[in-house]
């Protein structure tokens, strides 16, 4: 594996779905230190979850590469995929399973051994205050019960980097503060935070640094602190609108 | 690699196990659709040899020649044959009061018309034998007016046919009957001898039929033969009900697009459902190929014997239900949702089971059918099936049907690949 200072090297990437006749990006650069608290944002059809899905591999880039701890996308899949941790917007579960099932599933594939997947699973579900319905099928669980599974299954490998696509949507106060107060210890020990949302506020408290996103361009990078005060802005929600506009987007 | 897949394998089947619905659509379903149609079918083989077909008898001729004809109706076998009830003059709505599914309407002259042609071919003959008068004319000869055959529209074809067959042979053999006494009198002058007439008119070849087997054997084939085997082919696909409905719940979930970054390979996905599909096809095969062995004969129907070569049994079974998997997987690759999946699976089995000969035999289709059938993965093990359980046949008899079942086996799989990557699942 390459050494290297960044998580996430993007260089000069382009993509253009094939359906579409736009390019969704065209000569785009990023470069999100190790250990960062890192958070993606920008208005609906921005281009942030087409971002998400070329830096975890879902989608290839047409031009341009992306590194992932020095080690470019593509090549190498397997060695490369158990370096990060993917958490979906959507419960990527299994509701017939409960979430030990789902953990000793996800686990394997993740490249764990038996032992291993059992002492992840009664780490995580103590920490996501999971145990006493370790043995419950997810189907019956509170969206905030999903949300807690769909982010263990995202870490049962310990990945160094950690993608996370909105990942308190629709959850309640308790669980939000339950799941940042996690993310924080995580990146505490290390992991590298990639995250999106558009709960502006919440970011504030997670994030370090930032990129607004629109059209598939990057409208603005760097330092909360530093960003509004350079825009003159209270908060990262009057930053967003003044960089991005007031009009309703898709 | 065999940790990801043995997870996998174990995942697949707790997901299978507590899809309740899924589990009875793939067992319940088809036992009772063996079990239904086979005591359907065995009901109608027996309608026609044990309990036969209920004939009303609309006689308007008071001769003895529709006397003969009634009587030779009955002696067809195939008959319950009943009189118009008294007071009652249209046979259609005779037939309504009484149940009867056929109804023939003898005319009034049939008697009259049957000897005026027997006389008429006697005196042609005489006159051919030369002990005629040359001079005379044979006597003129009215064509029988036509016995009507009134028939419930519920009757198949098939059985109309072999109705009509059986009736033409009745006729002929009142007709043959009144000529040969007929020329007897005009030959001796005297009355033909009964007994001399039963040995002339009864007195015909028999004919023997044999079913044709690979091994030999001569057993009778019978509903349970033919249908068990034909609708545990079915049953067999009835997993694209639940396997489908898996795989669009699985891309919808976005659980395809999370093993795509996970260091594993969609393969172990793809490997993990077809066993675990195998083994339930497999044992639908089983489960149904026991109740026809062993609990047929308890409701009374015939007992599925099964076929002498075991091993080709289980490797037809092994190809089919691998078919039937690929098939479902395929189908839960393209669809969208699982209302698309369920209604196309539904139609779609139906369909291949049709062109497939599981309901109309595929050696009575002619022409775009005939290939269509080809093309249905069950139309070759449904021969391959036949094959074995009633021809007897062993494994080298049905490699010719399990060859093109494998090929289309991989033409699906190949399908499925390409779904998959122009959805951008793997």
């Amino acid at each position: 594996m390459a050494v290297t200072e960044y998580a996430i090297d993007i260089s000069n990437v382009g993509f253009k779905y094939p359906d579409n006749e736009e390019m969704s990006f065209s000569g785009l650069d990023l470069k999100v230190p190790k250990g960062e608290r890192f958070g993606l944002f920008g208005p609906n059809g921005a281009g942030k979850t087409t971002l998400m899905n070329l830096m975890t591999g879902v989608l290839i880039a047409d031009q341009g590469s992306i590194c992932l701890l020095g080690n470019e996308m593509g090549k190498q899949k397997n060695a490369v995929n158990r370096l990060f941790g993917f958490v979906p917007q959507d419960f990527s579960l299994y509701g017939e399973l409960s979430p030990v099932e789902n953990l000793e599933f996800y686990g394997a594939l993740a490249g764990l051994n038996k032992q291993q997947i059992k002492q992840r699973i009664d780490e995580l579900l103590a920490v996501l205050s999971l145990d006493d319905v370790r043995n419950k099928e997810v189907r019956k669980f509170s969206g905030g019960m999903k949300r807690r599974v769909n982010l263990a299954i995202g870490v049962i490998h310990e990945p160094a980097v950690l993608f996370l696509d909105e990942p308190t949507v629709g959850v309640d106060v308790q669980t939000r503060h339950a799941i940042i107060n996690y993310l924080l210890e995580l990146n505490k020990n290390g992991t590298t935070l990639i995250y999106t949302s558009h709960q502006l506020s919440e970011a504030e408290g997670l994030c370090e640094e930032v990129a607004m996103i629109d059209s598939g361009k990057i409208i603005a990078r760097g330092n909360i602190d530093q960003l509004l005060a350079e825009y003159k802005q209270d908060d990262l929600e009057s930053l967003f609108l003044n960089l991005t506009g007031k009009e309703l987007r898709e | 690699m065999m940790y990801k897949l043995w997870a996998t394998i174990v995942k697949d089947t707790r997901v299978l196990l507590r899809d309740k619905v899924g589990i009875s659509l793939m067992f319940v379903m088809p036992i009772i659709l063996v079990v239904v149609v086979t005591s359907i079918q065995n009901s109608t083989f027996q309608l026609v040899s044990k309990n036969r077909l209920q004939i009303l008898i609309d006689n308007k001729d008071t001769g003895k020649n529709s006397a003969q004809m009634i009587k030779a109706i009955g002696n067809i076998g195939l008959f319950k044959v009943t009189e118009m009830p008294k007071g009652q003059t249209n046979i259609s709505d005779a037939m309504h009061n009484t149940d009867a599914m056929l109804g023939i309407v003898i005319p009034a002259n049939f008697s009259q018309r049957v000897a005026g042609k027997a006389k008429n071919v006697s005196d042609k003959a005489m006159t051919s034998f030369g002990l005629g008068d040359s001079t005379k004319k044979a006597t003129e000869a009215k064509d029988v007016d036509p016995l009507t055959l009134y028939y419930n529209p519920v009757l198949q074809e098939s059985m109309r046919l072999s109705v009509k067959g059986a009736l033409q042979s009745a006729l002929q053999m009142v007709e043959s009957r009144e000529t040969l006494r007929t020329l007897y009198f005009s030959i001796n002058e005297k009355q033909l001898p009964e007994k001399l007439e039963n040995e002339m008119l009864n007195n015909r070849t028999p004919i023997n039929d044999v079913p044709v087997s690979k091994d030999g054997t001569k057993t009778t084939p019978n509903a349970t033969q033919h249908n068990v085997p034909a609708w545990t082919i079915f049953a067999m696909f009835f997993v694209i009900m639940s396997l489908g409905g898996v795989v669009v719940k699985e891309k919808r979930s976005g659980s395809y697009i999370r093993l795509k970054t996970l260091p594993t390979s969609y393969h172990i996905t793809l490997i993990s459902k077809q066993i675990v599909y195998l083994v339930v096809t497999i044992i639908q095969a089983a489960v149904i190929f026991s109740i026809g062995m062993f609990l047929f004969p308890y409701i009374g129907l015939p007992a599925l014997n099964p076929p002498s070569d075991i091993l080709a049994l289980i490797i037809t079974t092994l190809i089919c239900g691998w078919c039937a998997v690929s098939y479902s997987i395929c189908v839960g690759v393209y669809a969208d949702t699982q209302e698309q999946s369920n209604g196309f699976a539904a139609v779609s089995i139906v369909i291949l089971a049709c062109v497939g000969g599981l309901m109309v035999p595929s050696f009575a289709m002619q022409g775009a059918y005939k290939t269509a059938a080809s093309l249905s993965p069950m139309h070759w093990c449904l021969e391959a099936y036949y094959t074995l359980f009633l021809e007897g046949g062993k494994l080298k008899d049905i490699l010719n049907n399990l060859l093109p079942l494998f090929i289309i086996t991989l033409v699906i799989q190949f399908v499925t690949f390409l779904g998959l990557k122009r959805k951008n699942l793997i």
